[in-house]
């Protein structure tokens, strides 16, 4: 099993979502997060006061999959996403040891 | 009270027949029109401004805010019905201050007439102009005020500088006297609560992290509403302040309405030209400008002085903003002093020119008898002087004193940290 964290642009987690349900995705966490990367902050003006905004707001999906379709889920989430700007975000994808659906007790891929 | 002083008062009452006779008839359309005025001068603070200013503040600072122009009108309220009232329109024989004789509104009854106006209308309505400057003064301090230190200053403050100087311009006081144009409040109202934040925010020190870490407004979306309240609400400051439902009065709501307008957009353009954007909180604050400025000349100007009053407004207090935050670094946190004393200084000078009736398309209601545009601007300036002066060095003295009497009159640099809502009152503005 993978678990695939993305971090995408916050209007895109719509298309996200049903890209991933066409693939098969069951379930997926979303978080709102702040982060930077390449993608350089803006500047916010209040009556003459400057800020520096460095943090931008960004959408976290947090998806396990089991392993035959975590390439699809991948390239899903790749295509939604892309805008082809910088900020377009990033996956994280890590070997996951365990899933328990806490109803049943089932685990492993029984559990996604 | 000498001789002088006495024809003086006489001839001054002469010229304001509403107010001269106790015995004048009951107008039912002016008091309805000025019970309704109280109701809206009360909603510019509660909540108008309470949340103008709410929504400047960081997220931890919400309800302390909220908190401190609340209990604003709770204290100041009480502390007009004890000795406010009659010091600032007692019917004593000085030129400075009204007397004792109505502490506790003693005398004031059911049938008590102020011109044709019942005398508790009239008072009640004075009140919410008495409850409304010391609440504008909290924008100088917040987010790291003692409420204790705060609560103490705000009675001692409107006890000693409000009272007294709304005597002077509009309780029969010498500045009333001289013949100073003040329709509704630029010296008395804008004029002390600006210098006032002035000050203060001098004295007490900027906030930790003042123009190095981000204090961004935690909620524009409730200034917005808490502006349009204030502007609502402004008809019956200044349209009210006719004291009667009449020409005055439609004219004064009309001014202000302009002014306001014409500032919100003046601050509007002068970002979209200088930043390349217009910017929500820069048009909200220009109307604030805008309706500063007009209030004292509110009584004064034609719709097309409004137009210049405005404008002046606008562009002046927008300078006065971005120096004293910029090149002063002063922390007058909700620009207090730019927008409000400036506004009140710019426009009790102005009134003094537009209120000529040979400006052409900009003229106002003429010039009282005697009066020049000469004399009428000496006048002002002594006013915009005396009371600048009078507030500062009043308001110094007494954060020296509330200092010494609550232990210091700033929050530690923990408690400013956590916010005030926990370290003050022990709750949260928001639980989500």
């Amino acid at each position: 099993m993978k678990l695939i964290s993305a971090i995408i642009k916050p209007f895109k987690s719509d298309d996200v979502r049903q890209a991933l349900s066409e693939v098969g995705v069951n379930g997926v966490t979303l978080t709102e997060v702040k982060g930077f990367g390449r993608q350089k902050g803006h500047t916010e003006l209040y009556r003459g006061a400057e800020y520096v905004i460095d943090f931008l707001p960004k959408i976290k999906l947090e998806v396990a999959v089991s392993d035959n379709i975590a390439e699809q889920v991948i390239e899903a989430i790749c295509s939604a996403a892309n805008t082809g700007q910088i900020g377009d975000g990033k996956i994280f994808v890590t070997n996951l040891e365990q899933t328990i659906r806490i109803r049943t007790g089932e685990t492993g891929d029984d559990a996604l | 009270m000498n001789n002088k002083t006495k024809v003086f008062t006489l001839f001054a009452l002469a010229l304001l027949p509403s107010l001269a006779s106790a015995q004048d008839e009951l107008s039912g359309a002016n008091t309805a029109w000025i019970l309704t005025s109280t109701a809206l001068v009360l909603f510019m603070t509660l909540p108008g401004l309470s949340l103008f200013y709410a929504g400047l503040v960081r997220t931890k600072n919400v309800l302390s805010v909220l908190m401190q122009c609340f209990s604003v009108a709770v204290v100041i309220s009480l502390l007009w019905l004890v000795v406010g009232y009659s010091i600032a329109f007692g019917p004593s024989e000085s030129a400075y201050w009204g007397g004792l004789s109505k502490m506790f509104f003693n005398g004031v009854v059911v049938d008590s007439m102020t011109g044709d106006i019942p005398e508790t209308v009239f008072a009640s309505f004075q009140m919410t102009f008495a409850i409304i400057t010391p609440a504008l003064v909290v924008g100088a301090f917040v987010e790291r005020i003692k409420f204790s230190s705060m609560l103490i200053f705000s009675v001692l403050w409107t006890l000693i500088v409000y009272f007294p100087v709304a005597n002077w311009v509009w309780g029969g006081g010498w500045l009333g006297q001289l013949g100073l144009i003040d329709f509704a409040g630029g010296t008395v109202v804008h004029i002390t609560a600006g210098v006032a934040a002035l000050v203060f925010a001098i004295v007490l020190g900027p906030r930790d992290g003042f123009l190095k870490t981000p204090m961004m407004p935690h909620n524009l979306t409730m200034s917005f509403t808490g502006a349009g309240m204030l502007w609502v609400g402004w008809f019956g400051f200044n349209a009210g302040s006719a004291l009667a439902a009449d020409g005055a009065a439609g004219m004064a709501m009309l001014v202000t309405h302009l002014s306001a307008a014409t500032g919100a957009l003046t601050w509007m353009i002068i970002e979209w030209r200088k930043y390349g954007k217009a910017s929500g909180l820069g048009a909200i604050t220009g109307m604030v400008a805008g309706l500063a400025t007009i209030t004292p000349a509110s009584g004064s100007v034609g719709p097309a002085g409004a137009l210049i009053i405005g404008l002046s407004g606008g562009v002046i207090c927008y300078i006065c903003t971005n120096y004293i935050k910029q090149k002063l670094r002063v922390d007058d946190s909700l620009d207090v002093f730019p927008v409000h004393g400036v506004g009140g200084i710019v426009g009790t000078f102005l009134a003094a020119i537009l209120v000529s009736d040979s400006l052409g398309i900009f003229s106002g209601n003429g010039y009282a008898q005697g009066m020049t545009m000469g004399s009428q601007l000496g006048v002002q300036i002594l006013g915009i002087v005396v009371v600048a002066l009078y507030t500062a060095v009043l308001t110094y003295w007494l954060i020296k004193l509330v200092g010494i009497m609550t232990n210091g009159i700033r929050v530690t640099k923990d408690e400013e940290q956590i916010g005030l809502d926990i370290t003050d009152h022990d709750e949260q503005g928001y639980s989500m």
